[in-house]
């Protein structure tokens, strides 16, 4: 092929440099840019330095709804890692029943956010509402069964929600990582007499790192974001108790008009999340190496 | 120890993997499996391991059945085609993994770790894990896995398949002398006649579920029973041409004439297959006795320093190895060198009539 001689290849790049500029580029640097200021109105802003950024580090509620994510994530990580692992484990190896699972493992993956905050909306409601309806004619609860009523039945509700939706995907994950083992290494360990905890753990587990790895960034970094499903459940509530950090930021941004303050907070947002990312990506590339058999 | 399979067939979703073996080995003997992929070779290591039951027949173990026993309790060790390790543990710790379960003081297991190590190189290598070794150090690892706990059966599943060639040639080398040293049952699956002959020992050729032939190595090379068996033990294939004894003359091919001397004395009129190995074709004549075979160049492949020369010869097509680097156009005529006493001669239905003498061959290897 003709070598070009001067640079004109630059211009098969600018389409794409383009669209990230306006996809990614711009807009981050207009949050940048508010992050600074006090905004008026049109035309009208005065820059204010870091002070927006030292209001919103200060900021009990922000500090609440921060302490809530983390609590929220965290669970979510613990229930929906090791359940996606027994499910990926539990899953048939092949035939027409492992077809099956998958594809029914991958329907609520399927379906838009807020048509599964609609879903469980209704199937928890104490009036109509299956769930609701059963756990109530039990008579387990002092307080009747209802997720506006009490911050705990809202959690337990979201959490169902995150749960349904996502297992799925961790599981999706797991089961590709355990399909991808050569069976000669199940044999070696009957060889070596090896119980199926030990297959488990120096087996299937260290061969899953990579999909787990993956697993949890996704999974962390989804529920970190999370404001659909709380949206529609109660809109943060009741109280504050399912206030997440994206319902505070929308509802300083767009709610009260503060724009500056919801700048500087979306940017320190954004930092936690690659932070952590960060952390998890580091932990799991070098857990478990060079472990001892007990 | 003995190990036997009595009358084995495995049967899997109506196809035929294995059918009819018997088979005897004794300890200290070296066994290989010779055959093509799918010949079944891995598929009776495995019933040989206890990994998979027989549809049916026995397998015996100093004359017990064991032919349900788990492979928990058999003392078996294994070496895959993959390089077989455990991801997390460091070299060390997969080398002890067998060891582990045998109830052994650490400062022996350590021992006996430390020695295995040395015997495959791996003495500097201890603390890494297994995805920071070479392909070869990772086999290394793997097979010190398997010498490590002392198996009465040591079984090894085309183990070289994976490595480049350079290591294959190292560890084949090392591991004729590993072998030499253990009291156990060594078995050794490979596609290779040539890997076959290095080791040695005793050589089982399966073809399709089924045992053409067992002896010593290198007397199963010299007088292959069937042609199908001297096809398995050649590479390239051994070739065979058509041939007729009519009123003590033989011709071969396309009437090229054979005079029938030596181990040929004496042939009964009628049709046969009339075989030679690659190895013996000559593209110049190496004396008085040849016989010149001619034909048309089908395709001439160069390997490393060696040229595969494959000739069309009539309504048969046959393959030439030569030392050193010979281009060819293609269909271009050739003329080929065959002296009659490298000949096998088969009958129709491929069992063998004449061998060349052992010494002649043995010369050639």
């Amino acid at each position: 092929m003709e070598k070009w001689a001067d640079n004109k290849a630059w211009l098969l790049v600018l389409p794409v440099f383009v669209v990230v500029a306006f996809s990614a580029i711009i807009p981050l640097m207009t949050v940048v840019n508010y992050s600074l200021q006090d905004i008026f109105g049109p035309g009208n802003a005065v820059f204010v330095g870091t002070e927006w950024f030292k209001e919103m580090l200060t900021d009990k509620r922000l500090h609440d709804a921060l302490g809530r994510q983390f609590i929220f994530s965290g669970l979510v990580l613990l229930i929906e890692i090791p359940l996606g692992i027994l499910i990926a484990l539990a899953m048939p190896k092949k035939g027409w029943s492992a077809s099956a699972s998958l594809v029914t493992l991958a329907i609520p993956l399927l379906i838009p956010w807020n048509v599964i905050g609609t879903i469980w909306i209704i199937f928890t409601r104490p009036d109509i509402g299956l769930f609701g309806v059963g756990i109530n004619s039990l008579d387990l609860l002092d307080i009747p069964f209802d997720h506006t009523a009490r911050p705990a039945y809202a959690w337990v509700t979201l959490m169902a929600m995150e749960v349904w939706h996502w297992t799925p995907l961790v599981a999706l994950l797991c089961y590709a990582g355990l399909r991808a083992i050569p069976e000669a290494y199940y044999q070696a360990a009957k060889i070596d007499g090896a119980s199926s905890w030990a297959v488990f753990c120096y087996i299937q587990l260290p061969k899953m790192r990579g999909v787990l790895t993956i697993a949890v960034l996704l999974r962390w970094m989804d529920s970190f974001l999370i404001y659909a499903e709380p949206f529609a459940l109660t809109g943060g509530g009741p109280g504050n108790s399912t206030t997440f950090l994206s319902i505070y930021l929308v509802k300083l941004a767009t709610g009260q008009f503060d724009l500056g303050p919801a700048a500087a907070f979306s940017l320190i947002y954004f930092l936690i999340v690659l932070l952590f990312c960060f952390i998890f990506y580091q932990v799991l590339l070098n857990v478990g190496k060079g472990e001892k058999i007990s | 120890m003995s190990l036997a399979l009595r009358n084995v067939d495995k049967i899997v979703g109506g196809e035929t993997h294995l059918k009819g073996i018997d088979l005897e080995f004794e300890t200290g003997s070296r066994n290989v499996f010779l055959g093509r992929t799918l010949a079944g070779k891995t598929s009776l290591l495995r019933i040989m391991a206890g990994l998979d039951r027989p549809s049916r027949g026995k397998v015996l173990m100093d004359g017990v059945d064991v032919t349900g026993v788990s492979v928990r309790k058999r003392g078996i060790a294994m070496v895959y085609q993959q390089f077989i390790n455990y991801p997390s543990l460091t070299v060390y710790n997969n080398i002890a993994s067998p060891l582990r379960r045998s109830g052994l003081k650490k400062r022996d297991i350590d021992r006996r770790v430390r020695e295995t190590a040395e015997i495959l190189h791996l003495e500097e290598l201890l603390d890494r894990l297994p995805a920071e070794l070479s392909g070869g150090q990772q086999q290394r690892t793997a097979i010190a896995r398997a010498l490590v706990k002392d198996a009465k059966l040591l079984l090894l599943d085309e183990p070289l398949v994976n490595l480049d060639y350079k290591l294959r040639e190292e560890l084949r080398v090392e591991l004729q002398d590993i072998f030499r040293k253990r009291s156990a049952i060594v078995v050794y699956t490979t596609t290779e006649p040539s890997e076959a002959l290095m080791l040695g020992g005793k050589v089982v050729v399966l073809d399709e579920g089924r045992v053409l032939q067992t002896g010593a190595t290198a007397a199963v090379y010299q007088r292959p029973e069937t042609l199908r068996a001297a096809e398995v033990f050649s590479d390239p294939p051994i070739n065979a041409l058509d041939s007729t004894v009519t009123d003590g003359r033989a011709a071969m091919g396309d009437n090229i004439p054979i005079p029938l001397t030596g181990h040929l004395a004496g042939l009964a009129d009628g049709a046969y297959r009339f075989a030679f190995r690659s190895n013996h074709l000559w593209l110049s004549s190496q004396g008085e006795g040849d016989v010149a075979i001619s034909g048309k160049v089908e395709l001439a492949e160069i390997n490393g320093s060696e040229t595969f020369v494959y000739v069309h010869h009539g309504k048969s097509a046959f393959v030439v190895q030569q030392e050193g680097v010979h281009p060819f156009a293609m269909g271009a005529p050739i003329s080929v060198f065959l002296n009659p006493k490298h000949l096998f001669v088969y009958d129709t239905a491929g069992r063998l009539v004449a061998a060349p003498p052992a010494a002649g061959v043995a010369e050639q290897q």
